[in-house]
């Protein structure tokens, strides 16, 4: 399992897998459709946000990055998921997993060529999605500028919340025998991190009535979820939701520099379980 | 190169492999014959640390199967080896070839040494089950490797590119390679290999050079006799235990009786129009030895 190639050679041969994963994920047109979606999603929101404005006091684009916040938490691990599911279980089950795995290259670089791939693919999903609504916005409001930091924070740490997503789904994909169940794991995790938990914990609050769950443990449950940890870092950054309700109060209270942490922490937890799932895989 | 010495593996209750021994040397060809399920897979796929096993010795240029050492000088081919459709064969050549270090600008020549050059610019979801072969067999010779593993190498490809195939192992075994390829059938490997081991249920029940194993198995020979012309009847008269088959009557003999029959047929005289001597098949080699034990 150890690594095996000259150091020298090591780069240029997980750069070697990456290019392979990124034609085949190309060819297969998945580029193409989480660029699309992005881009449609992206559109319709910013024409979404074409109420007045300026009541706000902020700037339209700050107005669509707020709403592609609340988008991207559902689109961008949707999108990580479906690339990566298949990462470990359809090279089983198309029989190519033995012969590469004879080849003097560690597991561990071979999920960095794949997770290279794959990330590229959803930055490049991102920028095609969220520059198009960055675009359309200055257009409609020449002062959108202004929200100009705001979109970039949107990207980095949507590609952030991605790689988490996707070193899931490659522990998922190592884990499952085949590639249905690890599609079906896929969906399972999407809808419990970002549907099922977030129910769970508005019951909880609810049924606290405003008692120590919410003011101690809620703010932890936020930070315990990439996906909230993603949503209450843009949120709070952009001040955006400090005014709504009780439970954007109670978020509002989380530090910056901690859901940053939780957001940086996450892709290498989850590329640490990919790598354990991975290894204990016999072809 | 490679040596095993009481290689056991167990799948649950199953036995897959029980106490097997053999080696191979440097530019030797051994071939691994039995029926389906008979282990040569999972023993392939111990040598070449795919999968644990349970007891025994494993001995993989000189270190553990799976490490470093051994993974840098064994090329594999799988049984129904199988690639990405969307990529080319280039493009799945050149990927290998950075695998092991090397410059992917090697692939087309690759693909030409298996007679694939024109397809090499094509998906190899397009390529028949030959060629996808032939694209696994390109990949096992990158890097000069000291050992090949080759499951089932000849299965899908025609009488053409087997004797190919075939040369192109000679050219490797001579440069010293060691060579360990599989096969359910002995006559696909005939007398293009220098050894033979024959396993059957996960036993090792025959090893050895193809007329060892055909001394070893000391099966009958048949004589095939030509009566002439109106002579059939008395032909049948003077060898009773003859059986006729068509126009001729075929007389079996044990080896070491060998002499004493074609006397006797000669003594026979203008009887005899014609006679033939057919030694004991490939396949009835096979079938002795792999029947043996518990089929
Ligand atoms: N992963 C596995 N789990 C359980 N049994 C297996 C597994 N792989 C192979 N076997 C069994 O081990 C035996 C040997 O299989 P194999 O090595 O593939 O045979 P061969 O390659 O000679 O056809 C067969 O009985 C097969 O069913
Ligand atoms: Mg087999």
């Amino acid at each position: 399992m150890s690594a095996t190639l000259a150091p020298a050679n090591l780069a240029p041969a997980i750069l070697a897998l990456a290019k392979a994963e990124f034609r085949i994920a190309t060819r297969n047109r998945w580029l193409a459709i989480a660029a699309g979606l992005m881009v449609i999603f992206a559109l319709i929101l910013t024409a979404a946000g074409s109420g007045p404005s300026g009541s706000l006091g902020t700037d339209r684009l700050s107005v669509t990055v707020a709403s592609l916040t609340s988008l991207s938490v559902y689109l961008v691990p949707l999108i990580a998921l479906l690339l990566s599911f298949d990462a470990v279980a359809g090279e089983a089950e198309r029989g190519t997993l033995p012969l590469i795995l004879t080849y003097p290259i560690g597991r561990g670089p071979i999920l960095a060529g794949k997770a290279l791939a794959h990330l590229a693919i959803l930055t490049l999903a991102l920028i095609a999605g969220y520059g198009t609504a960055g675009v359309a916005a200055v257009l409609l409001d020449p002062t959108s500028g202004a929200g100009l930091g705001a979109l970039l924070r949107l990207i980095w740490t949507s590609v952030a919340l991605g790689a988490t997503f996707l070193g899931l789904g490659y522990a998922i994909s190592a884990r499952a025998k085949r590639p249905s169940a690890a599609a079906g794991g896929a969906v399972g995790l999407w809808l419990l991190a970002v549907v099922l938990y977030d129910l769970a914990l508005l019951a909880a609050v609810v049924a606290d009535n405003g008692g120590a769950f919410t003011t101690q443990v809620f703010p932890l449950t936020l930070l315990a979820n990439p996906a909230d940890a993603f949503r209450l870092f843009n949120l709070a950054a952009a001040q955006a939701g400090a005014a709504a309700s009780g439970v954007a109060a109670a978020a509002g209270a989380v530090p910056l520099w901690q859901s940053a942490a939780s957001l940086l922490l996450w892709p290498a937890l989850a590329g640490a379980l990919a790598l354990v799932s991975f290894r204990k895989v016999t072809p | 190169m490679l040596n095993l010495t009481s290689l056991t593996k167990q799948y649950g209750a199953l036995a897959a492999l029980s106490a097997v021994s053999f080696e191979v040397a440097p530019g030797e060809r051994v071939a691994l014959l039995g029926h389906n399920g008979a282990g040569k897979s999972t023993l392939m796929k111990i040598v070449l640390g795919l999968i644990p096993f349970d007891a025994g010795q494993v001995s993989v240029l000189g270190a553990a199967p799976g490490s470093a050492q051994a993974r840098a000088g064994v090329a594999y081919l799988p049984e129904n080896v199988a690639f990405h459709p969307a990529l080319t064969g280039e493009e799945q050549i050149g990927l290998f070839l950075s695998l092991r270090g090397e410059s992917p600008a090697r692939a087309r020549d690759l693909l030409g040494r298996v007679g694939l050059h024109d397809a090499a610019r094509r998906r190899i979801g397009t390529y028949s089950k030959g060629m996808r072969q032939r694209v696994g067999l390109a990949q096992a010779l990158i890097g000069r490797p000291r050992l090949l593993i080759l499951d089932e190498p000849t299965s899908g490809l025609d009488p053409v590119s087997r004797r190919d195939f075939y040369a192109l192992l000679d050219d490797l075994a001579a440069e010293g390679a060691a060579i360990l390829l599989s096969s359910h059938a002995l006559t696909e490997v005939e007398a293009r290999t220098d050894r033979i081991v024959i396993l059957s249920g996960g036993h090792l029940v025959a090893r050895g050079t193809l007329s060892s194993l055909r001394a070893k198995a000391d099966l009958p020979v048949t004589l095939q006799i030509t009566p002439a012309p109106g002579q059939e009847a008395r032909l049948a008269e003077a060898l009773p235990e003859a059986v006729r088959v068509g126009g001729q009557l075929h007389l079996s003999s044990a080896q070491g009786q060998k002499l004493a029959a074609l006397a006797r047929v000669a003594g026979l005289g203008a009887m005899v129009a014609d006679l033939d001597l057919i030694p004991p098949s490939l396949e009835d080699i096979y079938s002795h030895f792999s029947r043996r034990d518990g089929q």
